[in-house]
C-alpha cells in the first residue's frame, strides 16, 4: 500500500513532496490503481489503464530526482487523459465502436505538454462517444457513474475525466469542451473544470468534433491543479493553425490575491431561464454576496441572445461534426463492414454499423443543416446569430471582468432519465454553450451541496479573451470563500490515509 | 419545415449512412423534434449581420518552408482493416451505382 490519498493531495504538494522525498514518484502511480482497484469496478471511468506508461514516467521522475535535477511542475503527478486524445501506447476509442481497436500513431500536443511536464499518465477516460451527450451514457463501452451517487450520471462527455479526480484515482484529468463538456461534468461531480479560451490550447490530436468549438481543457480537485495544468498545455503550436501565438501566463501565480475591485456581472436574464431549479439560482445570487464581501463591485447584466446560443449550436456543432467524422469510412482505420459489394456498400454499412445512436443523430442533423434548400435558412442563420452572442459578451466585458451563471441547470440526473427526449439532454449546456460560440473562456468551480439530493452543484465564472489570470483569481477567490469539501461520501467511506492538507 | 421520411432517406444518402427502415422512423421523429425546437432562429430578424464562422480573427498563418518528419507509411496503414503494406486497399470502385 501506497498509504497516500490523492483525495487530499494537490498536485503541487505531490510535486514538492516527491522533490524533498517524502515519497517516490513509482507511490504516486501506486496510489492511483490503489484508488483505481477499490472504486473503479463500480465507477467505470477508465476504458483503458496504461500502467506500463505511468511507471515508465514515474521511473523517469525518481531518476531526475535521484541525480538531483529540479522536478518539472506536475512532476508525478497522476493524470487521466479523455480517449479522444492520441497517446502513442493507448487506444483512441473515442467510446465507439468504430474506432474499438484503434492504436495511437501520434501525439496530441496537449498529452505531449501533460507529459513533459512529469504527470503519470494513468489511463484514458470514458466519454459520450465522440463527445456526443452531456452524461456519458453515449458511451458504447458503457457509462461511468457519478463517484457522489452511483445511481447518477457525472455528466458528459468528459465523464470519465472527471469521474476518477472527483474519485481520487488521479489528481488531475484532461477533457474536452465543446459546448460544456468539461465544465457542466465538473459541476455533476464537485471538481473545478476549466474551457480555455479557444486557441489556447493546440487541438492537434484530439478527435475533432465541431472544430470551431472544441478546445481542451484541465478538471482538478483545486483551482490551482487546474491553473498549473493550464500552464503545462496551453501556448501555439506549429500544428494547430488556430493555436494563439498570445504568450501563455503564470496563471498560478495570480491565485491567492483576492477579488478586490474585480468588476463581477450576474447574468441576470438567463438566471431567469426556464427549467433553472431554485436552489441553482441561489447558488449564484449567494455567489455575488461572497463577491461583494470579497471586495468586488457587483452588478448585474444581460446577455440577450445567448439564449438562442442551444438553437444555434444545435447547428453549428452537428454540422461541423458531420464534416469531421465523415472521415470515418472504413478505408483507412476504424470499423469496416464484412463482404461489401462496392466502396458505397462500404461507406454506407461501416459507418452505420460503427456510429451509435447519438452520433448517428448528429450527423443527420448536420448534414440536414448543411444540405441544399436549407443551409442559409439554418447554417447561415446560426451563424449570424452566434455574431450576435459574442456582441453581448464584448458588451458585458466592457462593463465587468468576470460573469456569473449557473453552470448547469440542475444537479446531476439519474440514469435513463433524459434519454427518450434529446433535447432535454441538450438543455443541460444551456449556460456553458454561449461560451463555444464566442470562444472566450469560463471555469466551473463547485459552490456547495444541493439540500434535497446531496449532490455537487458548480458556479460558472465567465472570462474575456484570454484572460485565464483574471478568471482562476476569482475562482480560486471563490473556492476559498466557499470550502468546499470534494471528497465525496464513497471515498470517504474507504479510510483517508495520509493527506497532505 | 416539418421533416419528412423521404427527407431523411436522402440525408441518410448524403451521409452515407445505411439505415434500416426503423431507424428512418425513429429519425424522423427525433430530428424533427429537435429541429421544432431551434426553429426559433427562423424568428429571429439577422439582416445585415455578418455571419461567424470562427471565433478568433485569424488569417493567413504561415510557417518557415521547412521539410520535417511526417507520419512514416508503416504508422499510416497499422491501423487499416485491409493493407498490403504499401497501400490501402478497398473493393471494386467501378460499376458502382450513386445518387448525388
Amino acid at each position: 500500500m501506497s498509504g497516500i490519498d490523492l483525495s487530499v493531495f494537490p498536485a503541487r504538494q505531490i510535486r514538492d513532496a516527491i522533490a524533498s522525498g517524502e515519497f517516490s514518484a513509482r507511490e504516486a502511480a501506486d496510489a492511483a490503481y490503489e484508488r483505481i482497484d477499490a472504486l473503479d469496478s463500480d465507477v467505470h471511468a477508465f476504458l483503458q489503464l496504461t500502467p506500463e506508461l505511468a511507471y515508465a514516467a514515474a521511473d523517469r521522475i525518481d531518476a531526475l530526482r535521484a541525480a538531483g535535477e529540479d522536478l518539472p511542475s506536475l512532476a508525478g503527478v497522476p493524470a487521466g487523459i479523455k480517449d479522444n486524445m492520441n497517446l502513442v501506447g493507448t487506444r483512441t476509442t473515442c467510446a465507439s465502436r468504430i474506432l474499438g481497436d484503434y492504436e495511437s500513431v501520434y501525439d496530441c500536443t496537449a498529452v505531449r505538454r501533460l507529459l513533459d511536464a512529469g504527470a503519470l499518465p494513468i489511463g484514458k477516460c470514458n466519454m459520450d462517444e465522440f463527445a456526443f451527450g452531456s452524461s456519458t451514457e453515449n458511451s458504447a463501452y458503457g457509462p461511468t457513474r457519478n463517484p457522489w451517487d452511483l445511481d447518477r450520471v457525472p455528466g458528459g462527455s468528459s465523464g470519465g475525466s472527471a469521474a476518477v479526480v472527483a474519485a481520487g484515482m488521479a489528481s488531475i484529468s484532461l477533457g474536452s469542451d465543446t459546448g460544456g463538456s468539461i465544465r457542466q461534468p465538473g459541476a455533476l461531480t464537485g471538481t473545478v473544470g476549466l474551457k480555455p479560451t479557444y486557441g489556447r490550447v493546440s487541438r492537434y490530436g484530439i478527435v475533432a468534433f465541431g472544430s470551431s468549438l472544441d478546445q481542451i481543457g484541465p478538471f482538478g480537485r483545486t483551482v490551482e491543479d487546474v491553473a498549473l495544468t493550464l500552464e503545462a498545455i496551453a501556448g501555439e503550436d506549429a500544428m494547430d493553425a488556430t493555436s494563439s501565438p498570445e504568450p501563455v501566463e503564470r496563471y498560478s501565480e495570480a491565485l491567492g490575491i483576492g477579488a478586490k475591485g474585480l468588476r463581477v456581472g450576474v447574468v441576470r436574464d438567463m438566471l431567469a431561464a426556464e427549467g433553472c431549479g431554485e436552489e441553482i439560482r441561489a447558488v449564484v445570487d449567494q455567489a455575488a454576496e461572497t463577491f461583494a464581501a470579497l471586495g468586488a463591485e457587483v452588478g448585474s447584466v444581460d446577455l440577450p441572445n445567448a439564449k438562442h446560443g442551444l438553437a444555434a449550436y444545435y447547428i453549428i456543432g452537428p454540422a461541423e461534426a458531420s464534416s469531421n467524422l465523415a472521415r470515418f469510412d472504413g478505408i483507412r482505420y476504424g470499423h469496416r463492414a464484412a463482404e461489401a459489394t462496392d466502396v458505397l456498400d462500404l461507406y454506407m454499412r461501416s459507418r452505420a454499423e460503427g456510429f451509435g445512436p447519438e452520433s448517428i443523430r448528429r450527423i443527420m442533423l448536420g448534414t440536414y443543416a448543411l444540405s441544399a434548400g436549407y443551409y442559409d435558412a439554418y447554417y447561415g442563420q446560426a451563424q449570424k446569430a452566434r455574431t450576435r452572442i459574442i456582441e453581448d459578451f464584448r458588451a458585458a466585458f466592457e462593463r465587468f471582468d468576470i460573469l456569473l451563471t449557473p453552470t448547469t441547470p440542475e444537479v446531476a440526473f439519474r440514469f435513463g432519465e433524459k434519454v427518450d427526449d434529446p433535447y432535454t439532454m441538450y438543455l443541460n449546456d444551456y449556460y456553458t454553450i454561449p461560451v463555444n460560440l464566442a470562444g472566450n473562456c469560463a471555469v466551473s468551480v463547485p459552490s456547495g451541496l444541493c439540500t434535497t439530493t446531496g449532490m455537487p452543484m458548480g458556479l460558472q465564472i465567465i472570462g474575456d479573451y484570454f484572460a485565464e489570470s483574471t478568471l482562476l483569481r476569482a475562482a480560486a477567490a471563490f473556492e476559498e470563500a466557499t470550502g468546499f469539501d470534494s471528497v465525496p461520501p464513497l471515498v470517504k467511506a474507504l479510510g483517508v490515509a495520509k493527506g497532505g492538507e | 419545415m416539418a421533416i419528412t421520411e423521404s427527407d431523411v432517406r436522402h440525408v441518410a444518402m448524403l451521409a452515407r449512412l445505411a439505415l434500416t427502415d426503423e431507424q428512418v422512423t425513429t429519425l424522423t421523429a427525433e430530428l424533427g423534434s429537435v429541429l421544432g425546437h431551434i426553429d426559433e432562429l427562423q424568428r429571429l430578424d439577422l439582416t445585415g449581420v455578418q455571419p461567424t464562422a470562427h471565433p478568433l480573427a485569424m488569417t493567413n498563418r504561415m510557417r518557415a518552408d521547412v521539410i520535417v518528419p511526417g507520419l512514416s507509411r508503416e504508422a499510416a496503414l497499422s491501423n487499416a482493416p485491409e493493407s498490403d503494406g504499401m497501400a490501402f486497399l478497398i473493393p471494386t470502385i467501378t460499376g458502382a451505382g450513386e445518387e448525388s
